[in-house]
């Protein structure tokens, strides 16, 4: 196989959390946001990451463009291990790894025209261009993710949602990097806009040969943009699997819980009929459950779930499930599932 | 800079055709302050007390230290404002015209205003942005370093200084602008840490933008509603502070004169009926501060529409 532009090994972030008027010299208690994940990246290739709002993927996301610290490695495609690496040695990378964020009038600076903030990225890492090819750059830039050139003097808030994240898009290409980030890209928008913006997202990487990371929060989204998907749940991988393979036979529980949520556009199909509800909120991640973490809300748990760290077991060799037991749910499971949504 | 991005929009307007100009976040807000009754009323009354700073000594018949012979003794009756001797606020105690007199109050109180705010707005700004955006142990010590010297009783300080070095222009400058900024670096830090956790901060991190162009070109601009607004206040404060201690006979020496020598000398005065060495001081000092007033409010009116 050839070398991955991205592997990343046991990666984990832990913020310190400090109580409210606790006294400076108690010790600070951990949250861990991500705990330990572990996927690769091909170039040229989509990953979605699902998961519920709170299980650690913007963090991830964040980690990975060296926004908060992380432990573990993420070697780049040139055996570099981009974890723990200092500014200075950072900023080529910064190049090839660009973000595209959630809220995206949020994510411009209100001060700023279009068309500085777009040339942002290439006044950082090109200062030896020349203004007009910039401007030129800018220009271009602006025309390939659908916006009118002629703007390039119009402030964020005079742009609705789905413009204002073509125009983070843009920033993101600007540069000519090799992966882009995209955290929830879409979450933020109208359904019919959603449509255009992961439309031109993906037209945009066949184009370029881009590689990206596409975090969502529910398994729709990701569904026809990703080669490969990861679940994650409380900052852990659940299961990850080419698209097509976890769609179809997912492996584990949660992601099984997950899928019966997305709708199914087969007017035949009887939607509450495989509905498997999950019970309950999502742990505190500052005191997970012991052994398997999502184990409180499986309608599969056993005694053993709360003893040992299920490993991913590769039920193929691209298909990883970190369950004691996966496999698909009986009926038994599910009903249980109900029951215990209806207490 | 400046002509080069001009040149550079004269360029592009030809190759594109119509360039759409944006509406930027301060065209709005100077639109909201141009339809804002009192904050004009305000402007007005500022750019009239200016005007009058400036242009007021061309109109005056005598000079701010010239003594006139003719009513000296009886200022009570002779020294009033008149039109026909030249007077037109009348004289004060020693037979000075008090118009050329309040003429060159108004131009030392407004700079002292002036110099005190913008070393507040400068200083304050950077140093509060600065600590605010690094964070954690810079920030502890720059900010504790601000505290220590809030702790100090600065009028005791001041004094103490204009005392020991003598009373300069300079000295009260030195003394007001050494204090100014400490709440300006307060506010702005303030601001600079729920700016700092905003999304195109983040997005500017991750670019690469390196620190300090983060925090001229990301966290200043932003900033510059609070700090505009807190700086129209800090300009009437800076002058109570030097009327405080001119009143104390500490301030600006003779000849020169300020709003605050010129209203302690109408006050000690009063008595023998002489009032209009106390009014006409006293009229401008009011108005000024009433301007400040409402122009600060009217720009954080402006800038701040969420708050209305
Ligand atoms: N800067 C931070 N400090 C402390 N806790 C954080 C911070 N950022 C995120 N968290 C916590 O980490 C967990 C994961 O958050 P996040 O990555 O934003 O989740 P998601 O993007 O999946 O919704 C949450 O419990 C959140 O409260
Ligand atoms: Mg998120």
């Amino acid at each position: 196989m050839a070398r991955p532009l991205l592997d990343v090994r046991d990666l984990r972030v832990s913020f310190a959390i400090r109580p409210d008027g606790a006294l400076p010299w108690v010790a600070p208690r951990r949250l861990q946001a991500v705990g330990g994940v572990d996927f690769s990246l091909a170039p040229g290739e989509t990953l979605g990451i699902v998961g519920e709002s709170g299980c650690g993927k913007s963090t991830l996301a964040r980690a990975l463009v060296g926004l908060v610290p992380a432990t573990g490695r993420a070697e780049w495609i040139d055996g570099r291990d981009l974890i723990g690496l200092g500014p200075r040695q950072m900023m080529r990378y910064r190049r090839e790894i660009q973000m595209v964020f959630q809220d995206p009038l949020a994510s411009l600076n209100p001060r700023m025209t279009v068309g500085r903030i777009i040339a942002e990225p290439l006044r950082t890492h090109r200062p030896d261009l020349p203004a007009a090819e910039i401007r030129a750059r800018v220009g271009a830039m602006m025309e390939k993710v659908g916006l009118l050139p002629n703007q390039i003097n119009r402030y964020p808030h005079e742009f609705s949602g789905g413009q204002c994240q073509r125009i983070g898009i843009a920033r993101a290409l600007i540069v000519e990097p090799r992966l882009i980030i995209c955290d929830e890209p879409v979450s933020a928008l109208d359904v019919s806009i959603q449509a255009q913006v992961i439309n031109l997202l993906i037209g945009l990487q066949r184009e370029l040969g881009l590689s990206l990371v596409f975090i969502a929060h529910d398994l729709s989204v990701v569904r026809h943009v990703s080669d490969r998907v990861m679940v994650l749940y409380l900052g852990k991988v659940m299961e990850i699997a080419p698209a097509a393979d976890l769609y179809a036979a997912p492996r584990h529980p949660y992601t099984q819980a997950l899928l019966s949520a997305v709708p199914v556009p087969d007017p035949g199909h009887d939607a509450a009929a495989g509905m498997v509800p999950l019970a309950g909120d999502l742990p505190s991640p500052m005191a997970p459950p012991s052994g398997c973490v999502f184990r409180t809300r499986c309608p599969r748990a056993e005694a053993r779930c709360a003893e040992a760290v299920p490993v991913p077991s590769p039920a193929a060799a691209d298909h990883r499930a970190a369950c004691h037991f996966p496999g698909p749910l009986s009926a038994a499971e599910i009903a249980r599932a109900r029951a215990a949504e209806a207490r | 800079m400046v002509i080069d991005s001009q040149k550079m929009q004269a360029l592009a307007r030809r190759m594109a055709g119509a360039e759409i100009r944006g509406r930027s976040p301060w065209a709005d807000a100077r639109r909201r302050f141009l339809r804002n009754r009192a904050a004009m009323t305000g402007l007005a009354i500022l750019v009239g007390v200016t005007a009058f700073a400036l242009a007021g000594g061309a109109f005056a018949q005598w000079s701010h230290d010239e003594l006139d012979f003719g009513v000296m003794g009886q200022v009570a009756t002779l020294g009033q404002p008149s039109i026909a001797n030249g007077h037109y606020f009348g004289t004060d105690d020693l037979g000075r015209d008090l118009y050329a007199r309040t003429v060159q109050g108004t131009q030392v109180s407004l700079m002292v205003g002036v110099v005190g705010a913008a070393i507040a707005v400068l200083v304050g700004t950077l140093y509060g942005a600065t600590a605010g955006y690094v964070g954690g142990r810079t920030d502890q010590i720059m900010m504790r370093a601000v505290d220590i010297l809030m702790s100090i009783p600065y009028m005791f300080v001041l004094i103490l200084l204009l005392v020991m070095f003598g009373r300069s222009m300079s000295m009260l400058f030195l003394g007001i602008g050494l204090i100014s900024w400490l709440d300006m670096s307060r506010i702005v830090r303030g601001q600079t840490l729920s700016l700092k956790n905003r999304e195109f901060i983040e997005a500017a991190r991750a670019i690469g933008v390196p620190a300090w162009r983060i925090v001229l070109r990301h966290i200043v601009p932003n900033l510059l509603g609070v700090v505009a607004v807190y700086a129209t206040l800090l300009v009437p404060l800076m002058i109570l502070t030097e009327s405080f201690i001119s009143f104390l006979g500490l301030g600006v020496q003779e000849p020169l004169t300020s709003w605050g020598a010129l209203i302690s000398e109408g006050a000690g005065t009063m008595n023998y009926g002489t009032l209009w060495q106390l009014a006409f001081p006293l009229f401008f000092f009011c108005i000024t501060l009433f301007g400040f007033f409402f122009v600060g409010d009217g720009l954080r009116d402006a800038l701040d529409p969420k708050d209305r």
